[in-house]
């Protein structure tokens, strides 16, 4: 099948890319927190007699194969995918990208597989990037052996909403179909699947961000996408798993590098299904927070955002000291069900 | 036509020896189940669906800092314990390296600052995705089974068992001189007593059998045990009297009978134990004076169970002493297997084996019921049997493990 060429390119590559993940992350000793403590609590573990242990983890502080789930965390958060470019006849840009819906066994904990549905093998999808008033032409190939859709956040006719009954409607496992219409509002925004069950859906991995940048654009700075979800694993609709970028605790065990001084802008979006709300919160610092990043004055400086669920927005500071400093949901039983990490500032 | 078949059949088969003929269809039985398992089941093709996943937590202790799960695999395929979460959250813990296969167990550690009084809810992530999820409802710190602690269960089952049915067995002087038709009331008013242990004895066990493994049968257990009990003791019953008629030994039944309340109501105290000394390592159950005294009451109506068979002979005082034992000192053993190796099916098991060996003494005591005209369900058994129930509810009411 000629047409699924992009899709067995990206198949092609995913080892190479996981090896070089795989290479980083065996590096990684598999240690055992606390399985060397004698079972009576030392004098070094206060509160009551007994350690806490610590920050919570994966046991013995293990993640996940990388290289076997096709995508890395760490990748993900600085992978803008700008599709191809060229210019129509108007003088207009048209952007295109094709994304393909697949069946995909990941591992969403350490040791626990999850038949999830992705966009091009990863979740979330890729961040699609483009700038204000560009045309925009998604092609979607549907090889899950469910029907899907792409339903993006945005300005665009109703018949591109990517719903079922508007347009293409739902797209039948095997089909296809092309979503156009142009870039506009500049913000930060995201697609997903709209097919009934809907919650399902979601949460089985079929959503990503949308990135409109500002035809004049933003100012330089360390760009990272934090897409805040989690996995339903025992389908009892609450979920085992909380994580920003799929794999919790990801940015415990290895934190996320940035540079002193230096302007960190986080695209950070809300996609968590069967909880009301998700939260960001930063530690030893605040930053401005523009809300679906639509505006370009902050609405507030501050240190904890609060978001429903397709709820987003751009948060940017810079940090004037190094060290480790947390972030996290500061709802703290997603915290330690997976959503927290470190930056470590250099 | 049929009888010339059968005839044909015999004339064909003469000629082999009987044994080679009970032991060809066995040997074809063996080597049918181990070529079918050997070719992976042919025809049946792979399995449908994700594994089925049951896991039973048999056993939980806690100490400073830990709550430790002994979990057995309930289900038909083996189980990955991958992650831990203790209240909604990750959690460290050891054990469970490998998979864990049919019927096997694993105990897993998990680190857990817990506070006193307080309630968790464990949830072991399984590689599927699965949980398996135990609630400890009030933490409480495990006893260690020091010597101190077995101290401790020892006197408890001396307290519940061995005391009450002791001065339950002072009724002996009474009974010995009320007339016969008042005897059979105290009959009628022993069986009461033993059917209403029967009968908690039973319900016991199958509330324990449900918390338990299923793979070992859950409330199947139950009835296994009490039919195992009743024919055991059925059979050792007509072994004794098999082998007094040869010594032409007579009028011995009261002793007899006597023995066997005892041994039943042993039995029962064991499972009683069991569920005392469970209770009270799991922290379940506060050991107060009202509890003790609660028991005595409750075990003392045993003691007069014992002695109504004997009431026409004269046993010596040694012998009583042992019948006291036998009734009650399986509660001081039952304590001891309760708090140190509790297994809800071992449980389940001994309850219905309780209740089983009970049921075999009703069957022994009916007899002695009879008035006469020879009727069992006469007014007055049927009062003593009311009142014996009556007496165990209200004395029951007093203690709830």
């Amino acid at each position: 099948m000629p047409r699924l060429s992009r899709r067995r390119l990206l198949a092609a590559s995913v080892p190479a890319l996981g090896g070089a993940a795989a290479a980083l992350h065996s590096a990684v000793p598999p240690h055992h927190p606390w399985g060397g403590e004698s079972q009576a609590a030392g004098p070094a573990h206060a509160h009551g007699g007994h350690g806490a242990g610590g920050h919570a983890d994966f046991r013995d502080g293990r993640t996940v194969d990388h290289r076997a789930n096709g995508f890395d965390p760490h990748e993900i958060l600085r992978d803008f995918d700008r599709g191809t470019t060229r210019r129509l006849a108007s003088g207009q840009v048209l952007r295109e990208w094709e994304l393909f819906a697949a069946d995909k066994e990941i591992e969403v904990a350490p040791g626990v597989r999850f038949a999830a549905w992705t966009y091009n093998g990863r979740i979330p999808g890729p961040t699609l990037r483009c700038r204000e008033g560009e045309r925009l032409r998604i092609t979607f190939v549907n090889g899950s052996e469910h029907p899907h859709t792409i339903h993006f956040h945005g300005i665009h006719p109703a018949d591109m909403d990517g719903v079922p009954g508007l347009g293409a409607g739902e797209i039948a496992p095997g089909g296809r179909t092309v979503y156009e219409f142009d870039a506009q509002p500049a913000g930060l925004h995201l697609y997903h699947c709209h097919v009934r069950p809907l919650a399902e859906h979601i949460a089985k991995g079929l959503y990503g961000a949308f990135i409109v940048d500002p035809a004049d654009g933003r100012a330089e700075a360390d760009e990272l996408v934090m897409v805040m979800n989690g996995f339903d694993t025992n389908f009892d609709r609450a979920n085992e798993v909380y994580a920003a970028n799929t794999i919790g605790f990801a940015y415990m065990q290895r934190p996320i590098a940035v540079r002193r001084d230096e302007l960190v802008r986080v695209y950070l979006v809300n996609v968590l299904e069967y909880d009301l709300i998700n939260s960001f919160h930063l530690h030893g610092n605040l930053f401005d927070y523009f809300p679906t990043g639509t505006g370009r004055t902050p609405s507030e400086l501050t240190d904890t955002v609060m978001l429903c669920q397709g709820q987003r927005g751009i948060l940017e500071w810079r940090f004037p000291t190094s060290g480790k400093f947390m972030f996290h949901a500061h709802q703290s039983e997603f915290t330690e069900l997976g959503w927290q990490g470190f930056f470590e500032v250099a | 036509m049929e009888g010339r078949a059968a005839t044909e059949r015999d004339l064909r088969t003469r000629g082999l020896p009987a044994w080679l003929l009970g032991v060809v269809p066995l040997a074809l039985i063996v080597a049918a189940v181990g070529a079918f398992a050997a070719l992976g089941g042919p025809g049946l093709g792979e399995r449908r669906g994700p594994p089925a996943e049951e896991l039973a937590v048999e056993k939980t202790v806690l100490r400073p800092g830990t709550i430790e799960l002994t979990v057995r695999n309930d289900g038909p395929d083996a189980i990955s314990i991958a992650q831990a979460q203790v209240n909604d959250a990750f959690v460290q813990f050891s054990g469970a390296e490998t998979p864990i296969g049919r019927l096997g167990t694993a105990t897993v550690r998990l680190r857990q600052p817990w506070i006193e009084g307080e309630a968790y809810e464990v949830a072991l992530l399984t590689s599927s995705g699965g949980t398996i999820a135990h609630a400890i409802d009030v933490a409480v710190e495990t006893p260690t089974p020091d010597l101190s602690f077995f101290g401790l269960m020892a006197l408890l089952g001396i307290y519940v068992g061995v005391i009450p049915v002791a001065l339950g067995m002072l009724w002996l002087p009474w009974v010995r001189r009320i007339p016969a038709g008042w005897l059979r009331g105290v009959m009628a008013l022993t069986v009461g007593l033993l059917a209403f242990l029967a009968i908690d004895a039973t319900l016991e066990g199958f509330e324990l059998a449900g918390a338990g493994s299923q793979a070992f049968g859950g409330a199947a257990l139950v009835l296994v045990g009490a039919v195992v009990a009743f024919l055991t003791l059925t059979g050792v019953t007509a072994w004794l009297e098999q082998r007094r008629r040869a010594a032409r030994e007579a009028g011995a039944s009261g002793g007899r009978l006597a023995l066997l309340v005892a041994v039943g109501i042993g039995l029962h105290n064991l499972g009683e134990g069991v569920a005392i000394g469970s209770a009270y390592s799991a922290g379940a159950l506060a050991l107060g004076a009202f509890l003790v005294v609660g028991f005595a009451l409750h075990n003392t109506t045993e003691g007069l169970a014992i002695v109504a068979p004997v009431a026409h002979l004269r046993p010596s005082l040694g012998r009583l002493a042992l019948l006291g034992l036998v009734a009650g000192a399986p509660a001081v053993l039952g304590a001891w297997i309760g708090a140190a190796a509790f297994n809800p099916s071992l449980a389940a098991f001994l309850f219905g084996f309780g209740a089983g060996a009970i049921v075999q003494v009703i069957v022994q005591l009916a007899p002695s019921l009879r008035d006469g005209d020879g009727r069992t369900l006469h007014p007055v058994a049927v009062t003593g049997l009311l009142a014996g129930m009556a007496l165990m509810f209200a004395t029951g009411l007093l203690v709830s493990v």
